[in-house]
């Protein structure tokens, strides 16, 4: 355990000091880009304590993504506040409401049930967003606009990409690495083995004295949290929320990302969430049929490479080691 | 007395729809044990050949031979059906569920894009159909004639469908697969035979229900998505898998839209997504389940 946590410690630091380097080698909309994809990281490890760690398919974590953009969103609107801090708070807030409310009733059941509930209660968020526009502004969605950070306004007069690209990135990067080793710590906690233990065999798990329901409604609470925490750092940086965000297709990307990059794995998810959103970007510029391209290489992921990205490379690795000593 | 006659009938015609819709999904459900989040986009597909075919390309002719080409998209759907299952899911049904619910998804993005790449972005109208049809007084309103010829076509599905599975040899074929697949096949029963047949009768069902769609409110982008989403809380409510309980599933989704658009027309979609969860909290395989 203690050579996991260095070796854990030892790649974190290395991969925060690569990315710490980005906004000052990279062109602002390069960083604005990455920026997002950590955000959307965050999200993924969130999704994956329960897809990965706990083996549930959630077709419905838009929920406590959009929860948390919309908790932003709101507070400003009715708050009159523009604390980045007050945000997340907000944002925790919110997403810990919905997912001890929804996870009550959606992690009673397994496999196809809990996908097809989790859907049909984040499409209840969605459908009541969409039609209470006096107070969420309908598909117009609500503007977010530059948040003061640990209680330093923005100039109103300086330039938002510059702000996106430097501070805002460097604060993204900090929650991102703290959001990490948090959830490294939890999936290697007595916690994160018993979760393992019911993916892996409910029953035995059961049998030797883990509370299968409770702690599956627990999972699902942290795994919302960590996903409503992504969406209130991806409101500010939008600077729109809108309800695009608590539509099922959006739960779809993220269960994307996450199998793009490898669930069996803890970095994984990490990798896919950055990778596909470089993907998509560059998908929508360089064609209109951007869906048709993102979802011909999901049916060839899912046909050639089951591992994603992470567990391909990983498996690569161990044939290349195994040659020569053959 | 006359209002509560044209919402019942309004009730009947959106159950005849989604009917249409969620009785392909379950059917498709039951047998292979899929569940296909392509599903809308072959109600799509029926509705944009249907209203291709009728609206542009055979534009101007006469009323009753358009009327008569309207089931082309239901063709066309089962014809996608029968390219579809053979490749992209036969090799998913030995693995886990997250990767059927995967491909399907994938394969939802390709098929909207692909619709929009053929057809562009703009809706298509078959509404000359829908005109020629004109409408008749019933109880002193006057109500469109097109509107209770999708009743009877969903009815008539409705009957058809339970004699074929119940009354047919081929419909014993696809109950004794659907109850257990291992043993039809070591009684002779091609499983895989069985599985297209099945996936092309649920096709051609959605195909029906978008082509009968189109004269009505035409082929737009995303319809597919959000009709998905509908048939979900409908086979949710009947029990997933069950035929019956997707026309108990629909006529009740039909009767509770229609009065929450006259009564409570914010939470209309709200309400309905609840119905799914209370089901699914009270009685999870669904109110008609046998289970």
């Amino acid at each position: 355990m203690s050579l996991g946590l260095r070796r854990f410690l030892g790649g974190g630091a290395a991969v925060g000091a690569v990315l710490a380097l980005a906004p000052l080698v990279l062109p602002p909309y390069q960083t604005i880009l990455l920026g997002y994809g950590l955000v959307m990281a965050i999200a993924a490890l969130g999704f994956n304590l329960l897809l990965g760690y706990t083996g549930l398919l959630s077709f419905g974590h838009c929920a406590y993504f959009g929860g948390g953009a919309y908790a932003v969103a709101l507070l400003v609107k009715y708050g009159r506040t523009t604390s980045m801090e007050l945000f997340l708070v907000a944002a925790v807030a919110a997403s810990v409401l919905i997912a001890v409310l929804f996870g009550f009733a959606c992690v009673r059941y397994t496999r196809i049930f809990f996908s097809i509930l989790t859907m049909a209660l984040s499409q209840v968020l969605w459908s009541l967003v969409f039609k209470f526009f006096w107070v969420t502004g309908g598909s117009d969605g609500l503007r977010v606009p530059t948040p003061s950070l640990l209680g330093i306004a923005v100039d109103p007069r300086a330039d938002k990409t510059t702000f996106l690209a430097h501070r805002y990135y460097y604060y993204v990067l900090v929650l991102f690495l703290a959001a990490a080793a948090a959830m490294w710590l939890i999936v290697n906690s007595p916690f994160g083995k018993a979760l393992q233990a019911i993916r892996d065999n409910e029953t035995r798990a059961e049998f030797v004295g883990v509370e299968v329901r409770r702690y599956r409604w627990l999972a699902f609470v942290v795994s919302g949290v960590f996903t409503g925490l992504a969406g209130a750092l991806w409101a500010p940086l939008n600077g729109l929320t809108t309800p695009d965000i608590l539509y099922w297709q959006f739960s779809g990307e993220i269960v994307f990302f996450t199998v793009l990059g490898g669930f069996r794995t803890f970095t994984g998810p990490i990798v896919g969430a950055i990778v596909f959103n470089y993907l998509k970007t560059y998908a929508i510029g360089f064609t209109t049929y951007w869906q048709l391209l993102l979802g011909a290489v999901l049916i060839v992921l899912v046909l050639v490479l089951p591992t994603g990205i992470v567990g391909t490379l990983a498996r690569v690795r161990g044939r290349a080691a195994v040659v020569p000593t053959a | 007395m006359d209002i509560f006659a044209v919402h019942a009938l309004n009730a009947l015609l959106y159950a005849s729809d989604l009917f249409l819709i969620a009785g392909g999904l379950s059917l498709i459900y039951g047998v292979m044990r899929i569940v296909n989040l392509a599903h809308g986009n072959l109600y799509a597909v029926g509705a944009y050949v249907t209203a291709w075919a009728v609206g542009t390309a055979l534009a101007g002719a006469p009323a009753a031979l358009l009327f008569v080409l309207l089931p082309v998209g239901a063709v066309a759907a089962a014809a996608l059906g029968a390219i579809i299952e053979p490749t992209l899911l036969r090799p998913f049904y030995r693995r886990a569920e997250e990767y059927q619910l995967l491909v399907t998804f994938g394969l939802l993005l390709v098929l909207d894009d692909a619709m929009r790449f053929v057809w562009g972005p703009n809706p298509l109208s078959a509404s000359v159909v829908w005109e020629a049809t004109g409408s008749i007084s019933i109880l002193g309103s006057t109500y469109p004639t097109y509107n209770l010829i999708v009743i009877v076509v969903g009815l008539l599905a409705a009957v058809f469908l339970w004699a074929f599975v119940y009354r047919t040899k081929f419909g014993v074929v696809l109950r004794a697969t659907s109850q257990n697949m291992r043993m039809a096949s070591a009684l002779g029963v091609n499983v895989n035979r069985v599985y297209v047949q099945a996936f092309v009768l649920g096709c051609l069902m959605a195909g029906l229900g978008g082509a009968i769609k189109a004269p009505r409110e035409g082929a737009v982008l995303g319809m597919g998505v959000d009709a998905l989403i509908l048939a979900f809380v409908v086979v949710v409510i009947g029990g997933l898998g069950s035929l019956e309980g997707a026309l108990v599933g629909a006529l009740l989704v039909g009767v509770v839209r229609e009065a929450g658009i006259a009564l409570f027309p914010e939470i209309e979609l709200a309400v309905l997504y609840l119905m799914a969860v209370a089901v699914l909290l009270v009685r999870p395989a669904g109110l008609l389940s046998r289970a």
